[in-house]
């Protein structure tokens, strides 16, 4: 019994936040300021969700969100898929040059190509616009990408692929009728990796966008904390709006989530 | 193999993107960080090392920034490490319970950064804030701070919420750890009349050891790249005693507008990590031979 306690005092130190966060967001600043973590006695309300999709751009910068996350996890899945089946096949010096090549964008922080960056998607007319973000993005998750499902197709039995190229199955039909389905095991994992990051994500935004339009959603979390300061009320409404969709996942996939981002950190 | 010359097209698409928004990026950094341009005009100068020596002899700010830096790291290092293996020992066996909660701790590692930082605010928030408003009713009023406000302790303030962030994360691979450990060790240590501690010692720790490289690596990167964070949370205050490297190139970049000496700056932070990525792997793999 005495093991529980230590258990149960850190889950309150995630739970009691989490609800006061909900809790927050439903009530007015008045009631915030004369009763910060309780029940207000006149009853909660909604007038801060309401007031946030009024106010903001919020239906605008969800769709942002979605647009930007569902592209690049799709096309970075698509694209590294294709470069560690490469690298599987090759199986030589070329093969591991490139998987070094790779893997090495793994070790450079954001923070040193981020200016570079920046003045390219400038000439290239690309920020304020969601294919650039989408294309960086791509580019940055590549490696990390690469990394798991080359590791996990290498572990993938030769004689199947060689069982199909004998019966004249080409380079394309080898990867998507024997490799996908397969590699869904790792894809997934890293499926749900590359959505958190993705969704979550801050800084590519922050560098890359001014206009409102192509706002996604942690960045007008961030705009709205210089427009509401210390508005806890109308701030914690939009990170619930902001986190929904990851929560209700987690809640539903919680299994894959934890082996998705933990397949991340263990390559990382 | 015969089909080895259309594998030329499956790489094609992902390096492509690779090389122009990755790889030319980082490479130009290296290019920029020897001239003065200022990220706008046509023209600048090559200045040859001028900016490396002012990042180490001229610019006190970053200096401080640097040691904020290693401040935030290890107290992140440690405390994660200690609360992630505490907690995986603790919940170690998959029965219902622990599966639950260690599903709860893992939670806020798919929040994003902008929303605990709000979150963390709020409970550090010297009049709302859950931390005073719970000590003033512990009968620790004296306690009480401004815990984002004070620059002796704000980094602190930081460091523990990025802890609350990812140790849930940490734990996990801890637990897949613990778990791989073969049963009969513990069998044999508990017949020798081992005690707790000296099990931990001589079974658990050095077994251990290849999670523990992996947590404490991933950490110190994750620590160092706490950018949005400590960007949405305090900017960098009060007075630069949360800046951290990673905050300081973002802002002298694009508030000063010296991207020649921020791209300086951000290779220095390419080189500390790589070299504390090196430092590790190599102490923990020796403690793992020299067992």
């Amino acid at each position: 019994m005495l093991r529980k306690f230590p258990v149960i005092i850190y889950a309150l130190l995630i739970i009691v936040p989490l609800l006061i966060v909900v809790l927050t967001s439903m009530k007015t600043m008045q009631q915030t300021f004369q009763n910060p973590l309780g029940v207000p006695d006149d009853g909660l309300v909604f007038e801060n969700y309401a007031a946030i999709f009024e106010e903001q751009n919020m239906a605008g910068y969800f769709a942002n969100s979605v647009i930007v996350t569902i592209f690049s996890v799709t096309f970075t899945l698509l694209f590294s898929s294709m470069i560690a089946f490469g690298i599987t096949m090759l199986n030589n010096w070329l093969g591991n040059l490139l998987f070094t090549v790779f893997i090495l964008g793994m070790m450079v922080p954001a923070q040193v190509s981020m200016i570079p960056l920046y003045s390219l998607v400038l000439d290239l007319g690309l920020t304020n616009s969601l294919v650039g973000l989408i294309l960086v993005n791509i580019s940055v998750t590549l490696p990390i990408a690469v990394f798991i499902l080359t590791g996990f197709m290498r572990t993938l039995p030769k004689e199947l692929i060689e069982a199909a190229v004998i019966d004249g199955a080409g380079n394309w039909k080898v990867f998507s009728r024997v490799i996908i389905p397969l590699s869904l095991p790792s894809m997934s994992a890293a499926a749900i990796f590359l959505f958190v990051i993705h969704w979550n994500d801050l800084l590519y935004p922050l560098l890359l966008v001014t206009e409102d339009d192509y706002v996604t959603l942690p960045l007008a979390l961030l705009q709205f904390q210089g427009q509401y300061s210390t508005n806890y009320p109308m701030l914690f409404t939009g990170v619930i709006i902001a986190s929904l969709p990851m929560v209700i996942a987690y809640v539903f996939l919680q299994r894959f989530f934890v082996a998705g981002i933990t397949a991340g950190a263990m390559k990382g | 193999m015969k089909n080895s010359k259309s594998l030329f097209w499956f790489f094609v698409p992902g390096f492509l993107l690779y090389l122009v928004f990755f790889l030319y990026p980082t490479v130009s950094a290296l290019f920029y960080s020897f001239t003065d341009w200022d990220g706008l005009s046509e023209n600048f100068q090559y200045v040859g090392f001028e900016n490396y020596e002012r990042a180490f002899t001229g610019d006190s700010i970053f200096k401080k920034v640097a040691v904020n830096n290693l401040q935030f790291m290890f107290t992140v290092v440690i405390l994660q490490t200690i609360v992630a293996l505490a907690f995986a020992m603790l919940l170690i066996r998959n029965t219902r319970t622990n599966v639950f909660f260690r599903a709860l701790y893992f939670f806020p590692t798919i929040l994003s950064s902008v929303s605990v930082a709000f979150i963390w605010a709020f409970i550090y928030d010297p009049t709302f804030g859950i931390l005073n408003n719970f000590l003033e009713a512990a009968g620790l009023g004296a306690l009480t701070q401004s815990w984002l406000g004070n620059a002796d302790i704000a980094i602190y303030s930081l460091a523990i919420t990025q802890v609350w962030f990812h140790a849930g994360q940490m734990l996990i691979i801890f637990v897949a750890g613990l778990q791989s450990i073969p049963e009969d060790l513990y069998e044999v240590a508990r017949i020798e009349g081992a005690s707790k501690w000296q099990t931990f010692r001589n079974v658990t720790w050095p077994l251990l050891a290849p999670s523990a490289t992996i947590v404490v690596a991933y950490t110190t990167i994750q620590s160092f790249k706490a950018f949005d964070l400590v960007f949405a949370m305090t900017g960098g205050g009060p007075n630069n005693s949360t800046e951290i490297i990673a905050t300081y190139i973002y802002e002298v970049a694009f508030r000063g507008y010296e991207f020649g000496y921020a791209s300086a700056v951000s290779v220095l932070f390419m080189l500390i990590i790589g070299i504390i990525t090196y430092l590790q792997f190599k102490a923990l793999r020796s403690d793992r031979v020299s067992y």
